[in-house]
């Protein structure tokens, strides 16, 4: 665990609050069949700070991220949004939230209304933050803008329905729709599922890019804990819905405290150990 | 949208059931235009008259045999109506006097009638009176000439009117039909009421479908939002809506059906009222499976994308909800219009569907060859039609909805 990093992971401790959450639980189901999903955990994320979630599959992540959406409800414990308790309880407040807080989901193939144009997602951003009265050159101009930055061309995308596009082209699409969006957070779960090793570097760049342009806050999951070492200011290690350890990236990541995090770390696979065959037994392989 | 068409009707049984059901349309549509009038109008006095033709009487034997281009003489037609006229049991008869008698029974064809009248005639002797014959049987073969000889010798009709002779039809004359003033075609004969069974099947057929697709709209349309607020809202919606539902499954429909139509009087009840009754008690399983799909439905990223662009519930209830159960809703529409006509029969046949003096329905018919024992004096043309008219219809929705089935769920075709 010595690759380069692309940014020095900054100590955010000082910085304004932006979501916080204090013992926040959510079981699923009763009796015989009840999950704990999420299991009282406390989190303090700073305005503009790169907060990675890294977890084994069933760890909780996406349960945690919908909780913090406001898509789920959570069984017990308190969201703070800016330091004040979050209200989301009408459809206004929610729509307001909802302003400053997107994502960005696991299942790019489930994201999408296969009944819909593609269009018309990005038209919807366009209407959100005001531009519903543009002329349509206007629209049109702001998404070639947002599609070219990911590395799309809206021209070839332009009419076409979900299922004709790949599951990496769908997931560049929700990011060209998080720059026309620009939240002030931003939640990404497993934003890089679908694509090739050298694309994940491009849109990891692309959210670096908006976390300095806009300051956005971005909310990463991952199950990759080389990936978040990689990019992230801060790192949560997410056990059966618990944050086993949490701290600066490259203090918990270089320095792990809870067994947890050791395993995780590794399992990362090592690329040169693995292929390098100078070390295997021929003789006893 | 295209796409899934095409997919439609490359399906057998979708096309196979569609077929049948337009086939029924058009007939309903065609048929009354052809033979315009109300479908329970009484043409005739007698009851439950056989499937035919029939040609009047009195039209037939005033059409005057003088003028030879409209009739036929044919002279084999005495002979036909011997032949039908003389029974196996009597040829048996004739065939074992001649026996007797001692005649040569080599080669005889009991069915040439005209050979073994001429054999008879020449043979038949009332004095013979073999040993052992008893005079009862020579009064039985007296009985036979004589009627046979009265077969024969019944010449021609004198057609009079008012004591003046109108015409004399001899045995041999035919009349042309097409000149017959009153001719009466009956493919199915007539009711109990002396109506044109044939003419009330098509009208009844008509108020059937008609009461069926009432009810399979308003099923669906009742389910169908039932369904969507109880699985898209949750909550307390959901409990109050599973809770109704949940009572019908405990009573089943078809006894609150019953209550519902027996508790409105008669003068309310047409086709329109039982159509609508059917609908509000057969909406549940429409709602519940429409239920279990919005839930899991609702979950889906799409929706809550649509939630994030703050979208508002009507919004992702119609755009992102509906167009994926819209299949579905189309498939269960066809069921509750099929189940909707099933209904409506079941009822009529114990007494509690529409009451109508202008319109028949499916149902009622059957209602009237029950109740007129159709059935048991032997008029199957009363009855019968009517049930392979339900199960037509029902097969062909059945067929369209498999075929439906297997275009929508691929993953359950064999
Ligand atoms: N709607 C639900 N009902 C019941 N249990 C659920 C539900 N959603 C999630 N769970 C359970 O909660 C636990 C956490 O699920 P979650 O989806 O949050 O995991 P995850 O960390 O995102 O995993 P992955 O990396 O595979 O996406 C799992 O055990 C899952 O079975
Ligand atoms: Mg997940």
């Amino acid at each position: 665990m010595n690759e380069d990093r692309i940014v020095a992971s900054k100590d955010f401790t000082n910085a304004p609050l932006c979501l916080s959450g204090r013992h926040v639980t959510k079981v699923f189901g009763f009796g015989d069949k009840k999950t704990i999903a999420v299991n009282d955990v406390s989190f303090d994320f700073h305005e503009g700070e790169f907060v990675s979630i890294v977890g084994e599959s069933g760890s909780g992540k996406t349960t945690l991220s919908k909780i913090l959406l406001g898509l789920l409800n959570h069984t017990e414990g308190e969201i703070l949004f800016q330091g004040q308790p979050r209200d989301i309880s009408t459809g206004k407040k929610r729509n307001a939230y909802w302003k400053g807080i997107q994502a960005i989901f696991q299942d790019p193939f489930s994201s999408y209304n296969s009944f819909h144009k593609i269009d018309a997602v990005l038209l919807d951003c366009i209407n959100m933050r005001g531009g519903k009265n543009l002329p349509m050159e206007k629209k049109i101009e702001m998404m070639t803008e947002a599609c070219s930055f990911v590395n799309l061309k809206f021209a070839e995308l332009t009419n076409k329905y979900p299922f004709e596009l790949s599951g990496g082209q769908m997931q560049r699409l929700m990011i060209a729709r998080i720059f026309l969006l620009k939240p002030k957070i931003l939640l990404a779960d497993e934003p890089t599922s679908m694509v090739d090793a050298c694309s994940r570097a491009t849109i990891l760049d692309m959210l670096l890019q908006l976390r300095d342009e806009i300051g956005m806050t971005i909310i990463f999951i991952t199950h990759d804990i080389g990936l978040a070492y990689y990019i992230s200011d801060t790192v949560y290690i997410m056990e059966h819905g618990k944050f086993v350890e949490y701290g600066k990236a490259d203090e918990v990541i270089l320095n792990p405290k809870a067994a947890y995090t050791k395993r995780l770390i590794s399992d990362v696979p090592k690329i040169h150990e693995e292929w390098d065959l100078s070390t295997v037994d021929l003789a006893n392989g | 949208m295209k796409n899934t068409l095409r997919n439609i009707f490359h399906s057998g049984k979708f096309v196979a059931g569609f077929v049948i059901f337009v086939i029924l349309l058009v007939t309903i549509i065609v048929y009354p235009l052809i033979n315009p009038g109300s479908p329970l109008e009484q043409i005739g006095v007698g009851t439950f008259a056989k499937p035919g033709t029939y040609v009047s009487l009195y039209d037939a034997a005033k059409t005057s045999p003088d003028r030879e281009r409209e009739t036929l003489r044919l002279s084999d037609a005495d002979d036909k109506r011997l032949a039908k006229a003389l029974s196996d049991s009597d040829r048996v008869l004739m065939v074992e006097w001649l026996g007797l008698k001692g005649v040569d029974l080599e080669g005889i064809d009991y069915q040439d009638t005209e050979a073994l009248l001429e054999l008879w005639h020449e043979n038949y002797d009332s004095t013979f009176k073999p040993k052992g014959m008893t005079s009862a049987a020579q009064k039985k073969y007296k009985r036979l000439n004589d009627a046979l000889l009265d077969l024969q010798t019944g010449d021609n009709l004198t057609v009079m009117s008012e004591g003046e002779t109108l015409s004399t039809i001899k045995k041999t004359d035919y009349v042309n039909v097409g000149t017959v003033t009153n001719v009466k075609l009956l493919p199915l004969g007539t009711d109990n009421f002396g109506r044109d069974v044939l003419k009330e099947l098509v009208g009844a057929t008509k108020t059937s479908l008609g009461v069926g697709i009432v009810a399979g709209i308003v099923a669906t349309l009742l389910g169908l939002s039932m369904g969507l607020l109880s699985g898209y809202v949750g909550g307390i919606v959901d409990d109050f809506i599973m809770f109704i539902t949940n009572l019908f499954t405990v009573i089943p429909g078809f006894i609150l059906l019953i209550l519902i139509s027996y508790s409105i009087s008669q003068e309310y009840r047409g086709p329109a009222t039982v159509a609508a009754v059917i609908g509000f008690t057969s909406w549940p399983w429409t709602a519940r499976s429409v239920r279990s799909q919005v839930i899991s439905l609702r979950n889906r990223d799409h929706v809550n994308l649509s939630k994030l662009s703050g979208h508002s519930m009507l919004r992702i209830v119609v755009t992102d909800i509906l167009p994926y159960i819209a299949s579905y809703v189309v498939m269960a529409f066809i069921l509750q219009v099929s189940s909707g006509i099933l209904s409506e029969a079941q009822l009529s046949l114990l007494g509690l569907g529409p009451k109508t003096t202008t319109t028949p329905t499916l149902g009622l018919m059957m209602n009237w060859a029950m109740m007129y024992s159709a059935h048991t004096n032997g008029s199957w043309w009363a009855y019968f039609p009517v049930i392979l008219t339900i199960t037509l219809i029902s097969f062909s929705l059945n067929l369209m909805n498999t075929g439906l089935d297997q275009v929508f769920n691929p993953t359950l075709r064999d």
